[in-house]
């Protein structure tokens, strides 16, 4: 069907397998992340949007084009369509509760000489997740503290969006409790942007999680979560010894809420903080 | 089974917030607007838990009623949520310092509410 001139039915006709595989192909060798068997649903999702930009017919045609041309900026785009994730204020309340309750407490304790926190953000997306632990940081009085929150992702796009920490409605309306968004944003028009007092406390960087961090340690907590489901069982556990290096002795590394790890027990010990899952660097 | 309260003058918007609720385990009651809420809260008194409440309804909206439920209750004792189309900074601020517990833009979804009652503590 095409609709003023744009072919609006690609998600219709099944992607071939040669093309899936490709596809695969080019997401895996960009950015290490395993799409598997069973993502054709996800690829038609993620990529239809781009087949209706370029006025092509099908995610076939899409994939005739990038082995043709080879256009980096149309393979940028699908890798960053089929890589980014879903991230929102706040989200799995239950981490910012034991950072609040345990992990802050202590060291306030510990670093009160020198007062310097360091955290890492390590697939920011948009941001909302380091504007979370920069509003919480705050909320915890540590106005004053010199607090870096280093906030990475592998996307330009995203992390372009994330410096200008300019927000949708819909997008603060979740999970974010309406006295943080009344203390914290300045809304203009349909958009709410984050003051400078959360904005200054996060830097955000592109980086790739397959090369190696650590230089940019040592961090108190390092949140790399709803990323590592992605990769696959050796990158994971590549990345995981390589998050331990950044992390300082005791420092915390959260994953996703339904992500586990394994074999890690040299150089994590999994602690289990109310309801969130905590691995704390030996 | 702790009960709550669904104020807003349009009867869809009631539908889809009371069922969140009864799946969340609360026993729902309805009102149209401030005044039959009031009437509500009057009849089951400490028995509700949680109100949500629209802002603009006739005859009394819902600024005025969480002003008037905050006269006999506390944020512990009675939790009120406003879930409006009022999104103006001035208005949210003016609905905490009356003593609301959360704020929930409209148009909102199913998750929205209930991970905002979630961080709110509020639970039946």
């Amino acid at each position: 069907m095409t609709v003023g001139g744009w072919n609006v039915s690609s998600s219709s006709i099944a992607i071939q397998s040669e093309n899936y595989r490709f596809l695969q192909e080019q997401v895996y060798s960009h950015t290490g992340i395993v799409l598997e068997d069973d993502k054709q649903y996800l690829f038609e999702c993620r990529l239809a949007p781009i087949v209706s930009q370029l006025g092509l017919g099908s995610i076939n045609d899409l994939c005739a084009l990038l082995r043709e041309s080879r256009e980096a900026e149309v393979g940028c785009q699908v890798v960053e369509a089929m890589t980014t994730n879903e991230t929102y204020f706040f989200r799995d309340p239950a981490h910012y509760d034991a950072i609040r309750s345990v992990l802050l407490p202590r060291l306030k304790q510990e670093r009160r000489d020198t007062r310097k926190l360091r955290f890492w953000s390590a697939a920011a997306s948009t941001g909302q997740e380091a504007y979370s632990l920069s509003m919480a940081l705050l909320e915890e009085g540590l106005s004053d503290w010199n607090i870096q929150i280093l906030a990475t992702d592998i996307s330009s796009r995203v992390l372009d969006r994330a410096r200008g920490a300019c927000f949708q409605q819909i997008e603060v309306n979740r999970g974010l409790p309406a006295a943080l968004l009344v203390k914290y944003f300045n809304r203009s028009g349909l958009v709410w942007q984050l003051s400078e007092a959360v904005r200054r406390l996060v830097h955000f960087e592109k980086l790739d999680l397959r090369q190696s961090m650590a230089a940019l340690g040592p961090f108190d907590l390092v949140f790399c979560r709803n990323v590592m489901i992605y990769f696959d069982a050796e990158t994971k556990q590549k990345i995981l010894k390589e998050l331990h290096v950044t992390l300082s002795s005791g420092g915390w590394l959260m994953l996703g809420g339904s992500e586990t790890a394994f074999d890690i027990e040299e150089w994590f010990e999994r602690q289990t903080i109310g309801n969130a899952i905590v691995y704390v660097a030996r | 089974m702790a009960k709550a309260l669904v104020v807003d003058d349009s009867r869809a918007v009631r539908m889809i917030i009371a069922k969140t609720l009864r799946d969340l385990g609360y026993e729902v009651r309805e009102a149209a607007n401030g005044r039959e809420a009031l009437e509500v809260i009057a009849v089951e008194k400490t028995a509700v838990k949680l109100v949500l409440a629209d802002w603009n309804m006739p005859e009394i909206d819902g600024l005025e009623l969480l002003k008037q439920l905050r006269r006999i209750s506390t944020p512990d004792s009675l939790a009120v949520v406003m879930v409006t189309t009022e999104t103006g900074m001035g208005r949210m601020a003016a609905a905490l310092a009356a003593g609301a517990n959360e704020y929930v833009m409209k148009p909102f979804t199913r998750d929205i509410l209930v991970e905002k009652l979630q961080l709110a503590g509020i639970r039946p």
